[in-house]
């Protein structure tokens, strides 16, 4: 810069303020409070964890609380809460899906691009945002249960790795919003696909009914649904099923190794491509 | 001595599959000067401005802005500009006052300084009684000038502004020149991007006329208009009855007189302000009364019809704010 033209600059208006170099994490966390402030401003965002989840539980408590043989020893009500915590876990791909989107048609995420910044804060502050709103979903869920008489049978130290578990396999779910979020062009779409993809993804599994009574071809894919894993490891955790026999499926006997090695998998799988798709989607 | 440019495109090329949206787009914006890049819809600004501002790599072809190329110092381009994009892209859910601080907190600047820095603006675009409602309230207007004061919240010295008053009131329009006005005193950089092409003679110290992802003219508003012809004498008679004796009367001073009976006008070529005089003199002493008698620049409008064979409207089919295919440009004209 030439020193005429700073001289000038400085009659004329005043000093640019210091532009300082940030970190991804600063970045990301800027981008996660404004997503909070969005929660805050308008918390019927949160229905899809509070009253949806909790109407889940009711329901299904209610209505085939009755009628449905399962493996636990304290009723249908305490083994249906690990099924609908896992669905709703899952479910942060959706929450992921439509931020994103929502932000891409609006021109948010170009307007932050356009800042000295690096592009994937927008991607780690939206993927923060969307688990702790999961997790919101995970303690009304858990607080509903011990209403309903779901209760922690085992060690503190089981609890808590089942709650980490959750928490891995929502973190392995962001990326399939990521990848839906990117590829969709409206949220309407995004609400669409996730609806006719997650739901049977969710029910064809052990979440709401025991995987025995299915015919043989249906309980082969429940069983290895990574799903059923989650909610196996959660259940055997919590002390609400005894642990499965030679009989089950291979990831339902190690359900939580086998959690770890899903979340591994979907994630090395669907990360590159929700990368490449959000690349494609905003670089052009 | 010629200042430094901020603004450099040279032969910038952009292809989206097979469409070519941008072909070969040059030009350079001195320092502290207004380049209005002027076109209709789906003539490439967008496009244009997308790769100015690092959102979007171009083709072929090199750009820098402030001296930054914006390929290889993305960083350093994108710490020296501001962009104010198509839609206003404030977040609706955020007060304006957040809207400033999100941003300022995201180029890394101290929160002392955003504090003070979001006050002035706010005030400077009159809204600070408003700075604390959610930006989903804000008129159109308002929305607007918000967008600019968050481009401005790190005093970039070079600003670009896609389609700024795309949708704004009359009101709201004049307003938001004022302010880019004061932002070009201040040393600002400026390039906007306008279909208006009443916007770019106001605010423009050049302009390029793009279409169909190429520069067909470049020039001052003044030499755009110089290179469309002739201005026009236009007079409007009180009484349609009256127009056959106008007629015959200009046509004592005149080669040639166009009548518009449904407007009760007559338009004639004029050699500027002496015909004018000398016509309005002859009518002032005749019985015919006049509602009006001026001269009429030929507008942008006149000047992007000389140069393209079409309108510029005639490509815009709707609002939309699609700018990244030359497909639904006009028909060409041969």
């Amino acid at each position: 810069m030439t020193t005429q033209s700073e001289a000038v600059r400085s009659e004329t208006r005043d000093e640019r303020p210091e532009i300082r170099p940030t970190g991804l994490l600063r970045q990301s966390l800027a981008i996660t409070r404004r997503n909070l402030i969005h929660i805050k401003r308008m918390p019927e965002m949160l229905l899809d964890v509070t009253i949806q989840p909790v109407m889940f539980v009711l329901l299904f408590a209610l209505v085939f609380g009755g009628s449905i043989k399962t493996s636990s020893e304290n009723g249908y009500n305490e083994w249906i809460m690990a099924g609908i915590m896992g669905q709703t876990i899952a479910f942060s791909s959706f929450v992921v899906a439509v931020g994103l989107t929502a932000d891409l048609d609006k021109g948010i995420v170009d307007r932050m691009r356009s800042l000295p910044i690096n592009s994937s804060a927008v991607l780690v502050g939206r993927s923060i945002s969307s688990l702790m709103h999961s997790s919101i979903g995970i303690v009304v869920m858990s607080v509903t249960g011990l209403i309903i008489g779901w209760r922690i049978r085992d060690g503190f130290l089981d609890a808590v790795l089942a709650y980490a578990l959750m928490l891995l396999w929502g973190f392995s779910m962001i990326w399939v919003g990521i990848w839906v979020g990117s590829a969709m062009r409206s949220v309407e779409a995004v609400n669409g696909l996730m609806f006719a993809t997650m739901f049977p993804i969710t029910f064809v599994a052990n979440t709401f009914a025991p995987t025995e009574n299915m015919p043989d071809w249906l309980q082969t894919i429940a069983e290895w649904n990574p799903i059923s894993s989650l909610v196996q490891a959660c259940r055997e955790l919590w002390g609400n099923t005894p642990p499965l026999g030679d009989d089950a499926a291979l990831p339902l006997q190690y359900p939580v190794i086998s959690t770890v090695l899903w979340t591994i998998a979907i994630t090395a799988v669907v990360a590159p491509l929700a990368i490449r798709s959000f690349r494609r989607r905003t670089q052009d | 001595m010629s200042p430094r440019a901020a603004i450099e495109a040279e032969n910038l090329v952009k292809h989206f599959g097979e469409t070519v949206a941008v072909d070969g787009v040059s030009f350079s914006v001195p320092e502290g000067t207004v380049l209005g890049m002027l076109g209709p819809n789906g003539a490439g600004k967008t496009t244009t401005v997308r790769m100015m501002t690092t959102l979007t790599e171009p083709t072929a072809g090199t750009a820098r802005v402030a001296g930054h190329d914006v390929v290889r110092e993305p960083a350093a381009v994108r710490r020296a500009m501001g962009l104010t994009g198509q839609a206003a892209t404030v977040d609706e859910l955020l007060t304006g006052r957040e809207n400033l601080r999100l941003i300022g907190s995201l180029y890394g600047l101290s929160p002392a300084y955003v504090k003070r820095a979001s006050e002035e603006l706010l005030g400077r675009f009159s809204l600070a009684d408003a700075g604390d409602r959610i930006a989903k309230t804000y008129s159109g207007g308002m929305r607007r000038r918000l967008d600019l004061a968050v481009s401005l919240i790190a005093r970039p010295p070079v600003l670009f502004l896609d389609e700024p008053t795309t949708g704004l009131d009359p009101r709201s329009r004049v307003e938001l020149w004022d302010v880019l006005r004061g932002l070009v005193r201040e040393g600002t950089t400026l390039l906007l991007t306008t279909q208006y092409l009443e916007e770019a003679d106001q605010l423009a110290d050049r302009i390029v006329v793009i279409d169909r992802g190429t520069v067909i003219a470049e020039g001052t508003p003044l030499e755009l208009k110089d290179a469309s012809g002739a201005a026009a004498l236009v007079i409007t008679v009180s009484r349609a009855g009256d127009l056959p004796i106008a007629e015959r009367m200009l046509r004592e001073h005149v080669s040639e007189v166009h009548v518009d009976e449904g407007a009760r006008q007559l338009t004639a070529p004029a050699n500027g302000l002496g015909d004018m005089t000398r016509i309005a003199g002859v009518f002032a002493h005749s019985e015919i009364e006049l509602d009006d008698l001026g001269l009429k620049r030929p507008s942008l409008d006149d000047v992007f019809l000389h140069l393209t064979g079409h309108r510029a409207e005639d490509a815009q089919d709707g609002e939309s704010s699609d700018d990244t295919s030359t497909t639904d440009a006009g028909e060409k004209v041969p």
